[in-house]
């Protein structure tokens, strides 16, 4: 398999979702109510960044006062700095098409939402992200904070434009490269080397992968669609935590780099792909009641992972990691994956 | 983490923990009345044991007078509620603002953050812009001058809500060379990193910690620096 696919990378930029847009009904002033707005968000792509594709449709219904825009699914504020597809994946186990948003104008969160006025915040966010990860692949920041303004807003207006062609010519000044194989080096990928580096690896490489986890605890059921909506953003826990290869050969695959950050949900004895139980430590705290430990011979689990998603898809467990981080990641040079765990109920 | 001479300023998430440990000790033994940072336990996973030993060190409801420039550590605001009465009626009821500090440790950067919220007497949030009113009068040109730090609203990483931060990447920097002029033992420095760190970061906040709290103040890295008047 190539480590990098062309036509993968294209696939995900070119992945969106479809979205409708509803205007809370406490916004709306006229009669008849404004109808909902059907919008592409692309899944790199950011919830304010649409907001001037939007609000031409509720601006003539809409109370007076000051602008704050922010979106909710089911009465559930959502997080802007997170790209459209993250949440999508987090949120929507089984899809919904088109998904059904609610847009707010006014009444701004502060308790539960950090302050965003628009496409200047979210590009803020994302080059913070981007230092975050050029800092935890090759040990600083500089390559980001030496920018040119003249690259910077290529950078920028590619991702706002969905435009991998701009994307991938900014790209390679970055010195951030792809991830070999072996999930421990990088190296200057085949289309860089076209423009005549020499070095076929980059310097000061620290071996860590940037990653974010979004592990979402969800009923023990086996319909996906039984799954009820989220209530509130407690129940989601966010793990930043770059991922390292320290096996001493074998392929390092997806499960390989879950297993290190989420050990306790891979047992010792992992038989096959698709038996994704797992054996962990008992834990009282999760309601197992005491005689059901008694019965097991050996350690009761108490999660299991029940679905991964990156960029949509579910990749199969012994994908090369390297293939996941080169092809799937986000434009900040994050790999962004949605875990949906689920705790035992009693007995199996 | 290595000698000083390789060292680079971070510390490991294990010996994080253990300096969380042995700071919260320390801040005990010094200070037994006051307010104490509490060690927070968090799973990775809510709702489950996964990932122990992973946590972030606390300290609450901290009260900040309005007529003095910096926060003091006082004994009117500690968990008892008679005590809390009097710093009430002490000062203003309506200038009275409270903080909560948590220092928790980031994976990316390999050093500790410091959040913190403030609030007014009855709960109500205080947004980024007013909290900085609350700051001692240097810190704007601490911010100013040095490229190492910047303040900005974060999601906290466990709690999921806005906390203000001070920005973690430069911590690794000063921290190397608030260390370059001491000649500590690998245990040494990592019992000295969080009161050193916390002592720089506090100036920004307005946070004060009793020298007391370096122990052994003649190897203690704060101690070789001259403090600006």
């Amino acid at each position: 398999m190539e480590i990098c696919s062309e036509e993968a990378v294209k696939y995900v930029w070119e992945g969106a979702i479809p979205l409708q847009i509803h205007l809370h009904e406490s916004e709306v002033t006229t009669l008849p109510p404004p109808a909902p707005v059907l919008v592409l968000g692309y899944r790199i792509g950011y919830l304010p960044l649409l907001i001037p594709q939007i609000k031409p449709h509720f601006d003539s219904t809409l109370p007076p006062g000051v602008d704050t825009v922010w979106f909710d699914y089911k009465g559930v504020p959502l997080k802007w700095y997170i790209p459209t597809g993250v949440l999508f994946d987090l949120l929507c186990p089984e899809p919904e098409r088109p998904w059904n948003l609610t847009v707010h104008f006014r009444g701004y969160p502060g308790e539960l939402l950090t302050p965003c006025d628009g496409e200047e915040a979210v590009k803020w966010s994302f080059i913070n992200s981007l230092k975050e990860a050029a800092y935890i692949i090759n040990g600083n920041c500089k390559s980001i904070m030496n920018m040119s303004q003249a690259d910077q807003y290529e950078l920028w207006q590619s991702v706002l434009n969905g435009t991998l062609e701009n994307y991938s010519r900014v790209v390679p000044r970055l010195k951030l490269g792809v991830l070999r194989e072996d999930c421990k080096m990088r190296s200057i990928s085949r289309s860089q080397q076209v423009t005549g580096e020499t070095n076929d690896s980059l310097p000061n490489q620290t071996g860590r992968i940037p990653v974010r986890l979004y592990i979402r605890n969800v009923e023990d059921i086996d319909d996906l669609e039984g799954i009820g909506a989220l209530d509130s953003w407690e129940k989601i826990s966010y793990i930043n935590r770059p991922v390292e290869n320290h096996d001493e050969g074998g392929l390092f695959t997806l499960r390989r780099a879950m297993e290190s950050l989420l050990p306790e949900l891979f047992g010792p004895s992992s038989p096959s792909p698709g038996n994704q139980r797992r054996k962990t430590k008992l834990d009282a705290a999760a309601g197992e009641p005491p005689e059901a430990a008694q019965q097991e011979t050996h350690t009761a689990q108490v999660a299991r992972i029940r679905l991964i998603r990156v960029q949509g898809i579910v990749p199969g467990w012994d994908t090369p990691f390297a293939w996941v981080v080169n092809n799937l990641s986000h434009p900040d040079f994050f790999l962004h994956v949605c875990v949906l765990v689920s705790a035992s109920q009693g007995s199996h | 983490m290595a000698g000083p001479h390789k060292w680079d300023g971070t510390i490991s998430g294990l010996d994080f923990c253990e300096a969380a440990r042995t700071f919260s000790q320390r801040w005990k033994e010094v200070n037994p009345t006051l307010t104490h940072w509490v060690w927070i336990p968090r799973p990775m996973i809510s709702g489950s044991a996964i990932g122990e030993g992973v946590g972030y060190l606390s300290l609450e409801n901290m009260c900040h007078q309005r007529s003095t420039e910096d926060l003091v550590v006082s004994e009117c605001c500690s968990a008892d509620e008679e005590q809390s009465v009097d710093c009430a009626t002490l000062n203003d009821n309506r200038g009275t603002h409270f903080y909560d500090y948590h220092i928790l440790y980031n994976f990316s950067y390999n050093v500790p953050v410091l959040y913190f919220r403030g609030y007014q007497y009855d709960g109500q949030p205080l947004p980024l812009e007013r909290v900085k009113e609350d700051f001692p009068p240097h810190s704007s040109s601490i911010l100013k001058e040095s490229r190492w730090t910047f303040l900005t609203t974060e999601d906290h990483p466990f709690l999921r809500r806005p906390w203000h931060m001070l920005h973690p990447c430069g911590t690794r920097d000063w921290m190397k060379l608030l260390f370059s002029c001491s000649h500590l033992s690998e245990s040494e420095a990592v019992r000295q990193y969080l009161p050193s760190w916390l002592s720089v970061v506090g100036q920004v906040v307005g946070f004060n910690l009793p020298l007391a709290i370096h122990e052994g103040l003649s190897s203690s890295p704060v101690t070789n620096w001259v403090q600006p008047s």
